[in-house]
Parts: structure tokens; C-alpha cells; sequence
């Protein structure tokens, strides 16, 4: 069960350059976790994982942030994927030490969490209940699907505010409080947010 | 580690450190500007930036621990134990293959964004192209930083058009910056032989067409901040990607490397 195509044809928006169709830097599969395998043992996994936060944003789970790209077995041996947000995301070690540690406890003997860079991680992957979790937190979710126009500041969205709703507001920083995020701050109720941007 | 500039090694472990190092080198130039940024925004932003270029660094120099260690076992000698940690820390300046330009120093916030725009503007076009590299893993890390350093190009455009279309006192510091950086653009844009046999080996982009998508994304921003675009057939230093670096390069690695250095074997900070 991975996420289809290495290298999908990319739209005409979704190209960095004519020539060179930059197919990874659009995450080709909107769908989230597609299991595979036996869907009941996948799932009894699964349910171990939506109880590991993520460390930075801990309302969130490894699930839910779309990390957890692949759950196998290999010759008996659970083996689970997982993906890094950002190349140099210092949590990655951490998160997989956790889901490790969450695994052990839960009954599974000696299971191996694997990283893989491919494809790479995009915030598409974040599920529907993830973006919800965020706002309530105080974080607003990425807004539209991520694209090569959204990193280059081609297609600013509207970031409406966490705290008081308002579509007011305007961006302080490319970056956060971490890498995945930028700073923004609402005119109406005058606060400053974090905005989970679009990768 | 034995000096690797003495022996002559395979012409993909050469590239990848190119690759390492370029993001090594520059990710340390933005560490040390920790506690040291103009105002807590940008500081957040240099530190994000250069955690970026750290992580891009390691996938890059833990493919080549790997292809060296493969390499020392094949050779039968006995090898310490290599890892990206062990490349970062154990090198000395003649065995890095990074840019002139990374290793420049810190200077004034023109400087430093001046630096960060000339690299970036290289940096996207050439990850663009390794997408497509013959080798996954290449291909595969490439990706993963094409969508950074995306975003860092973003943010490195717009402060070199905010500060070059600003004041008067900006405008003058971003055109001394960038007229103090072009004289180390040029090896961006030369190849070598190492380029060479990578672009045969279906690996590397052509490095002209690179350069074409350089330029243009340089002339596009400098025009929009009123700079003045230094000659492309200005005299310009070279020699980074061999091993030949500034006095600056020492001085950044001495700081770099003194801890690791001084406690080889540690294990607990």
C-alpha cells in the first residue's frame, strides 16, 4: 500500500519549469492512507498510531498529519513507514522512537519503523479531523491543496483566523514557530497565529 | 579519515559532497546567526531555513557514507565507522567540495539574503533537474528538497526586492552585497569534468541549462528591485567544488567541528 506513482504527469500549474515536470513537488495522491494487506490487522495498527502525538504539535497524531505512509508484514514482522515532514525536522527521530515505543506496548515484538523520502510529504496528506484539531488549537490548517503556485507565493490563500474567525489577517513570516510553519497575525482580534502552510 | 583530496575517488561521491556540503556549509552560516538576527521573525525564518538545509545536507552525506563505506569494505581495509556525522565533522576544509558563495561570511542582512537568493536561484533549478537523476535515491532526496528550497527562494526573492526597492540606505547596502557575492557565482554556472560525468551518467542536469534558468530568475528579480546586475563576464573566483576554498571556510568548520573533535568517542552531549 503506497501512495501511487512515482511520477505521475503533473498539471500544467504544478510544473516548475516546461521541460522538467517537478512531479514530487505536487503530492500526486490526495487520498490519504490507502490500506493494504489484511485491512484488519492494518487497521488494529493503525488504531495504535491515531494514539501517537506528534511531539511539536501534540493535538495531532502521526495518522492524522499523513506521516505514516505504509504498514506491512515481512515475514511476520510488522514494518511501518514513515515519512519526515521537512528534510531536517528534528522530531523525526523522535516521532519514531514513539511510534516504536507505542507498538512494543501495544503487543507487537520487535517492530521496524522504516523512513522513506519518497514521495515526499505533503500537507495534503493531513486528514479532515487532523485540520480540525489544529484550528482548535490555535493553529490555522493549510488552506487549498499544496502546489507549486503555493510555494512560490504565486497563489496567497486567505488565512482566516484560528481564534476569532476573521478573514483579516496577513502574513508576518514565511516561517514559525517550526519549519512547517509561517507567522501570521489577525487585524481584528489583533493576535498573532502560526499557519500550518502548504507543502 | 585519510585526506580524501589526495586520492582520487569516484566521480559520484565528489557530486554528493558537492551536494552535502553546499547545504552543510550555508546551514552553518545560518546557525550562527542564532540570537543574532535583526528581529525574532527573520531569526525564526534563518534558523527554519538552515534546519532545512541541515536535514538536505544529512540525506545527501548519509548516501555517500554508505557508497564509501560499501567502497572501503570492497577494498579490504578497515574502515572506522563513516557516517554523515563522521563526513560533517571529520573533514577538513580541503576535502569539502562546497561553493565559494555558501562559505561567505555573514556580514549585514543584505549579505546574508544576497547569498541566500544567488544559491537559491541555483539551488531549485539544478534540485529540479536531479528529480530525474537515474539514481532513486538521488532522485528521491532531490525531491524532498526541491519543495524547500522552493519556499526559500520565495522568501530570499522578496527580501532582496524589499531591501534593493526600499530606502535609500537598503538599496545601496543590497547592491554592494550583491556586487561583493557575483564575484563567486561563477563556478554556480561552469562545469567540470565531475559535472560532466554525471550529466553522461544520466544523473545531473546539464549545467547550461541551469545556468540559462539562473539567469533568468536572477535577471527577473534584480530588475524588480532596481539593482543593477553585475556582468556575467565579470573575473570570478573559483575552485570550491575542487577543494579550493576561502580563509573563511577554516574559520567556519574550526567552530563547527571543535566539539565533535575534541570528544571523538561521545556519546551524550
Amino acid at each position: 500500500m503506497r501512495p501511487s506513482g512515482n511520477h505521475p504527469s503533473a498539471s500544467s500549474d504544478d510544473r516548475l519549469t516546461d521541460d522538467w515536470p517537478s512531479s514530487d513537488l505536487i503530492g500526486s495522491d490526495r487520498s490519504g492512507l490507502p490500506p493494504a494487506g489484511d485491512e484488519g490487522d492494518v487497521n488494529a495498527v493503525l488504531a495504535v498510531l491515531q494514539e501517537v502525538p506528534d511531539p511539536e504539535v501534540p493535538v495531532v497524531s502521526v495518522v492524522e498529519l499523513g506521516i505514516v505512509r505504509d504498514i506491512t508484514w515481512l515475514d511476520g514482522r510488522l514494518v511501518v513507514n514513515v515519512t519526515p515532514t521537512y528534510s531536517g525536522c528534528p522530531a523525526t527521530e523522535v516521532i519514531e522512537q514513539h511510534i516504536h515505543e507505542a507498538l512494543v506496548a501495544a503487543g507487537y515484538a520487535d517492530p521496524l519503523i522504516q523512513r522513506r523520502l519518497s514521495p515526499a510529504w505533503t500537507t495534503d496528506w493531513l486528514t479532515d479531523a487532523g485540520r480540525e484539531n489544529l484550528r482548535a488549537y490555535g493553529i490555522a490548517p493549510p488552506v487549498g491543496s499544496a502546489s507549486k503556485r503555493s510555494l512560490t507565493g504565486q497563489s496567497d490563500p486567505v488565512v482566516p483566523c484560528p481564534l476569532c474567525g476573521s478573514n483579516a489577517t496577513e502574513r508576518v513570516s514565511e516561517f514559525g514557530s517550526t519549519a512547517c510553519k509561517a507567522l501570521y497575525r489577525c487585524r481584528d482580534c489583533l493576535e498573532p497565529f502560526d499557519y500550518f502552510k502548504c507543502l | 579519515m585519510q585526506n580524501m583530496a589526495q586520492k582520487k575517488q569516484p566521480p559520484l561521491i565528489d557530486y554528493l559532497l558537492r551536494l552535502g556540503d553546499n547545504a552543510l556549509v550555508l546551514g552553518q552560516r545560518h546557525a550562527q546567526l542564532c540570537g543574532k538576527a535583526p528581529a525574532l521573525e527573520e531569526e525564526l525564518a534563518l534558523m527554519n531555513v538552515g534546519l532545512d538545509l541541515f536535514g538536505q545536507a544529512r540525506n545527501w552525506l548519509g548516501y555517500v557514507s554508505e557508497l564509501l563505506a560499501a567502497e572501503l569494505m570492497a577494498s579490504e581495509l578497515v574502515a572506522d565507522k563513516i557516517d554523515a556525522d563522521h563526513l560533517a565533522f571529520r573533514r577538513d576544509a580541503q576535502d569539502f567540495r562546497n561553493l565559494l558563495l555558501v562559505e561567505q561570511p555573514n556580514g549585514d542582512f543584505a549579505d546574508i539574503m544576497g547569498r541566500q537568493f544567488l544559491f537559491d536561484a541555483w539551488h531549485v533549478h539544478l534540485l529540479d533537474g536531479l528529480t530525474h537523476a537515474s539514481d532513486p535515491r538521488i532522485a528521491e532526496v532531490a525531491a524532498k528538497s526541491l519543495k524547500e528550497a522552493t519556499y526559500h527562494l520565495r522568501r530570499s526573492s522578496e527580501w532582496v526586492i524589499r531591501l534593493g526597492d526600499g530606502t535609500e540606505e537598503s538599496h545601496t547596502r543590497m547592491q554592494r552585497a550583491l556586487d561583493n557575492l557575483w564575484q563567486f557565482t561563477g563556478e554556480l554556472l561552469q562545469g567540470d569534468e565531475i559535472d560532466q560525468a554525471m550529466l553522461e551518467a544520466g544523473i545531473a542536469p546539464d549545467l547550461e541549462t541551469v545556468a540559462t534558468r539562473w539567469k533568468a530568475t536572477v535577471e527577473e528579480v534584480l530588475e524588480e528591485a532596481t539593482l543593477e546586475r553585475p556582468s556575467y563576464d565579470a573575473w570570478m573566483y573559483t575552485g570550491g567544488k575542487v577543494g579550493h576554498h576561502t580563509e573563511h571556510l577554516g574559520f567556519l568548520l574550526a567552530e563547527m567541528q571543535y566539539l565533535p573533535r575534541a570528544y571523538p568517542d561521545a556519546t551524550v552531549w
